[in-house]
């Protein structure tokens, strides 16, 4: 009977036990981007559901995505979206059974971070009117 | 050496067992995000701030308004699959468990439909 041991099994290890790796903090923070998204989302539906009640409760949201606390928001929501965009297509290639040797996984990482803030930056210089 | 309890066994707990479906609905809807966040970003970013007819406007082209009805479909699901899968490893208790997975379907149910509805509203005339 395995009740008879209970309290004395091994236990597999866990975060504690680990030397903190990068793609440690890559991992959790997809989750985190995931989970934060939402409330980017529920500001831009905001937006599109004022559009289409009319022009005041339009410019109600408006004003509040285009305030200095809405901007940093939305700032935020674009670099997390392109994160999790950049290492969602890392994990496909995982899924596809593809990049899990360690090097790759290293610079896939590194790939990821890179892209993210290059792929903000650039859609920032879009919403700036630059292209 | 057998480390499962009689426990466990009796009450059919250890793997789900089935998730599949939502594994594979997860991965798709990903792969369709990639080309649709982008074709909507774009526009989003580059007439955010240009006040409402210029809005409307842009919502009125069918490029735009079908990118963003497909974007509102997708992402809402993308993301009940993504919310539902931090909510089984985060909430324990049946009656929790339960309560949030109805309330991750309603709540992403209603947002999709939000985002569907005023982008047609927008496009068909305001």
């Amino acid at each position: 009977m395995a009740d008879v041991n209970r309290g004395d099994r091994p236990l597999s290890p866990h975060l504690t036990i680990y030397r903190p790796l990068y793609t440690m903090i890559l991992s959790i923070t997809h989750r985190i981007t995931g989970v934060g998204l939402t409330l980017g989302l529920v500001l831009v539906t905001w937006w599109f559901l004022a559009a289409a009640i009319g022009e005041d409760a339009f410019a109600v949201a408006d004003g509040v995505l285009t305030s200095v606390i809405g901007g940093l928001v939305l700032i935020a929501s674009l670099w997390a979206l392109m994160f999790h965009l950049c290492n969602g297509i890392r994990h496909l290639f995982w899924d596809a059974g593809m990049g899990f040797e360690l090097e790759t996984a290293w610079r896939s990482g590194l790939a990821v971070i890179a892209g993210s803030i290059v792929l903000t930056v650039l859609v920032m210089l879009v919403a700036l009117g630059v292209f | 050496m057998a480390y499962r309890t009689d426990r466990q066994r009796v009450e059919g707990l250890g793997t789900a067992k089935d998730g599949t479906r939502e594994w594979v609905g997860q991965r798709v809807s990903a792969m369709a995000l990639i080309p649709l966040v982008i074709f909507f970003v774009l526009p989003l970013a580059r007439h955010l701030g240009g006040g409402y007819d210029e809005m409307v406007a842009v919502y009125q082209n069918p490029f735009n308004a079908i990118v963003g009805i497909l974007f509102f479909i997708v992402i809402t699901s993308h993301l009940r699959h993504g919310l539902q899968e931090v909510i089984v490893d985060y909430v324990h208790g049946k009656t929790a468990l339960t309560i949030s997975l109805l309330a991750n379907q309603m709540f992403t149910g209603v947002l999709g439909v939000t985002g569907v509805f005023s982008i047609a509203k927008i496009a068909f005339g305001g």
